[in-house]
């Protein structure tokens, strides 16, 4: 039997929301549904929220969560059901798309792979363990220092011990100034392309008889 | 409890005391969605018959019909488990578990007494909204999977709804944040300890009018009537649930009454004091603050309290839902964003330059309890300064002798607690709080 209180339960969590998170991701490739496709996309962001959680970067997950799993989905479900077509409600990959799609993805996956394992620390058995005891866990303080350096107050200026780092530690309040705008003309665009359209021209006749119920109405 | 555990099985440290100590948390949240909805149920029949003028269910367990609910539970058990032939068989069996997953979940980060919450979060406002808009996912699942005409027509329904309400929601529940300073629920609730005029609705005009706003855009987000459109059983059957029977039908409303008890809990806390009752009995016999069994009494009193508080706003719903009639889909969206979403933004800037410009309110007043802006997170001020006797404040000139950072001009209060040059670093700081590991 398996030793309950020697298992490392943090190792064991990470294994399985990673897990999830893959085995979910293919399944979204694999299955020629939309809808399906949709909600193993669902589980697998969730598991990515899961393994932010995990972290300890409690914000962060429910950023995830907010933003991936509950906006995009329903906006993605939205377009799916009113373009529910038959040839969108299966679709078939093409081979010459399936060639394009393993060139781009395999070589993102090379270059994350050749990045991860070019880490120093991760060569050496005891690196390895020295770091992980050098580890802080981010443990869910995080929102007010987010929350801050959005308006401009760098809260870990205070640990940083070099001066010359400390100068190019500024606030985020620019950038995030500029992304609301962005984002606020991207609604204001939204809002005009979506509004109804006023009919400009409407023929005499037309006016008299949507007049006349109008008028017996009232 | 993590370390209680550990302490008993005599092995410090380990992640085994966290596991039983997450798994203990879930059961009894488990219990309170299950439970409440047993009770729930009962009540609502009971509300809507006396509304209607009769009496409702009288008979199964006594005077007042109390088992109703549990007898209705061994029928659904017992029903044929049916999957329409046109039906996406996996989808459909999956998306009840999906939505009452999501409610449950957003249980964890839901404190019923000072402390007593399964899982201390820092942002605990956000992530009860962000997995509270997830149960929309099981309602579309479900309509869609079904293959049913009239399923699909309230999932779109649905969808349309839960999305445009969840904008004005998030900009009501922006205002007693922004009173508060922070995110955590159980800081929040704490900030209003006292008489009622410490609550955050009475803090100006423009919290109570948003206090209403937020109960109105919670009963929509809820699904609940008017809102209820999704359902609409005069127009589309059931709705969603038209194709479902048995066991997974009844997930379906465990999930419902489970977010609707969440969503008043939510307002509890936001702006009636949450445990924190409108008269301080504890805190007056001198309970609340002293430890071991009388203060472990004082909190089951707010405990207690809260769930009161809770259950009064869900048979408001109630009562609502057997007044109101049910609304067009075009007067929802326009309910939501013709009048909710002004209003709340509205109601927001004035709530706003109330604070800036220090206008007087009721909680200025400060009666029975501590001063609300000497409630701190715990992280901010307990482990960081382990050996001043009082935290340095902002105006002292002392707190900005060698600190790193300029003087702002007006520094609120959280800024400038944050920003504390002494004690270790932010992200080194423990809270003793329970973390699932």
């Amino acid at each position: 039997m398996i030793n309950l209180l020697a298992t490392n339960w943090g190792d064991f969590y990470f294994i399985l929301f990673a897990g999830i998170a893959c085995v979910f991701a293919v399944a979204v490739l694999l299955t020629s549904n939309v809808v399906r496709m949709a909600f193993y996309l669902v589980i697998s962001l969730g598991a990515t929220a899961g393994l932010f959680f995990l972290a300890g970067a409690e914000f962060v997950g429910a950023m995830q969560l907010m933003i991936y799993v509950g906006g995009t989905l329903v906006l993605l479900i939205f377009g799916v059901m009113l373009t529910a077509q038959s040839r969108f409600i299966s679709m078939k990959t093409h081979p010459r798309d399936w060639l394009l799609a393993v060139i781009v993805g395999g070589s993102l996956l090379m270059l994350l792979l050749t990045a991860a394992f070019r880490v120093p620390e991760w060569h050496n058995e005891q690196q390895v363990q020295a770091a992980a005891s050098q580890l802080e866990m981010a443990d869910s303080k995080t929102a007010t220092p987010l929350g801050l350096a959005l308006t401009g107050v760098r809260v870990d200026k205070i640990d940083q011990v070099d001066d010359q780092l400390k100068e190019g530690m500024s606030g985020y309040l620019l950038p995030f100034v500029i992304v609301s705008i962005h984002l606020l003309v991207v609604l204001i665009g939204a809002a005009y392309m979506a509004r109804a359209k006023r009919v400009v021209r409407v023929s005499q006749e037309e006016e008299d008889e949507e007049a006349a119920p109008a008028e017996q109405d009232e | 409890m993590a370390e209680f555990i550990n302490s008993i099985i005599g092995q410090e440290g380990a992640t085994f005391g966290h596991v039983v100590a997450a798994l203990v948390h879930c059961v009894l949240l488990l219990h309170v969605v299950a439970v409440g909805a047993l009770i729930f149920i009962w009540l609502e029949r009971k509300v809507s018959g006396r509304i209607q003028d009769r009496l409702g269910p009288t008979r199964v367990g006594g005077k007042f019909g109390w088992l109703q609910t549990l007898a209705d539970g061994i029928k659904l058990l017992a029903k044929e488990d049916v999957t329409p032939d046109g039906a996406d068989q996996m989808l459909f069996k999956l998306a009840p578990y999906v939505s009452f997953a999501a409610s449950f979940a957003a249980f964890l980060a839901l404190p019923f007494a000072d402390g007593w919450v399964a899982n201390n979060i820092n942002s605990a406002v956000f992530f009860v909204l962000a997995v509270l808009g997830l149960e929309v996912f099981g309602v579309i699942l479900a309509g869609y999977a079904s293959g049913s005409k009239w399923s699909l027509f309230g999932a779109m329904r649905e969808a349309a709804q839960v999305v445009s309400y969840e904008i004005p929601l998030g900009l009501c529940v922006v205002v007693p944040v922004f009173l508060a300073g922070t995110m955590n629920l159980v800081t929040i609730g704490n900030m209003q300890a006292g008489w009622f005029s410490n609550w955050f609705l009475l803090h100006d005009p423009f919290t109570f009018c948003v206090f209403w706003i937020f109960f109105t855009c919670a009963t929509a987000s809820v699904n609940r009537a008017p809102f209820d459109l999704a359902e609409a059983e005069s127009e589309l059957v059931a709705g969603f649930h038209t194709e479902y029977s048995g066991l997974r039908w009844s997930f379906f409303f465990m999930a419902e009454y489970g977010s609707m008890f969440l969503v008043s809990g939510l307002g509890v806390i936001l702006f009636f004091g949450g445990w924190n009752g409108p008269i301080p009995i504890m805190h007056i016999i001198g309970w609340a603050d002293s430890g071991g069994l009388t203060g472990y009494l004082a909190n089951l009193a707010g405990c207690v309290n809260f769930m009161l508080k809770a259950t009064v706003g869900v048979t408001v719903m109630m009562w609502i839902r057997w007044t109101l009639p049910r609304l067009r889909i075009d007067q929802v969206i326009t309910t939501c964003l013709k009048y909710c979403v002004p209003l709340a933004s509205a109601c927001f800037i004035g709530a706003v330059g109330w604070e800036v410009m220090d206008i007087w309110s009721p909680n200025h007043l400060h009666l029975g309890s501590t001063p609300a802006h000497t409630v701190n997170e715990q992280w901010a001020t307990a482990p960081r300064f382990p050996n001043a006797a009082e935290p340095l404040t902002p105006e002292s000139d002392e707190y900005f002798k060698d600190g790193p950072l300029s003087k702002p001009e007006q520094p609120a209060p959280e800024t400038a607690r944050d920003s504390q040059p002494t004690g270790p670093s932010l992200l080194s700081a423990s809270s003793g709080q329970e973390e699932s590991p």
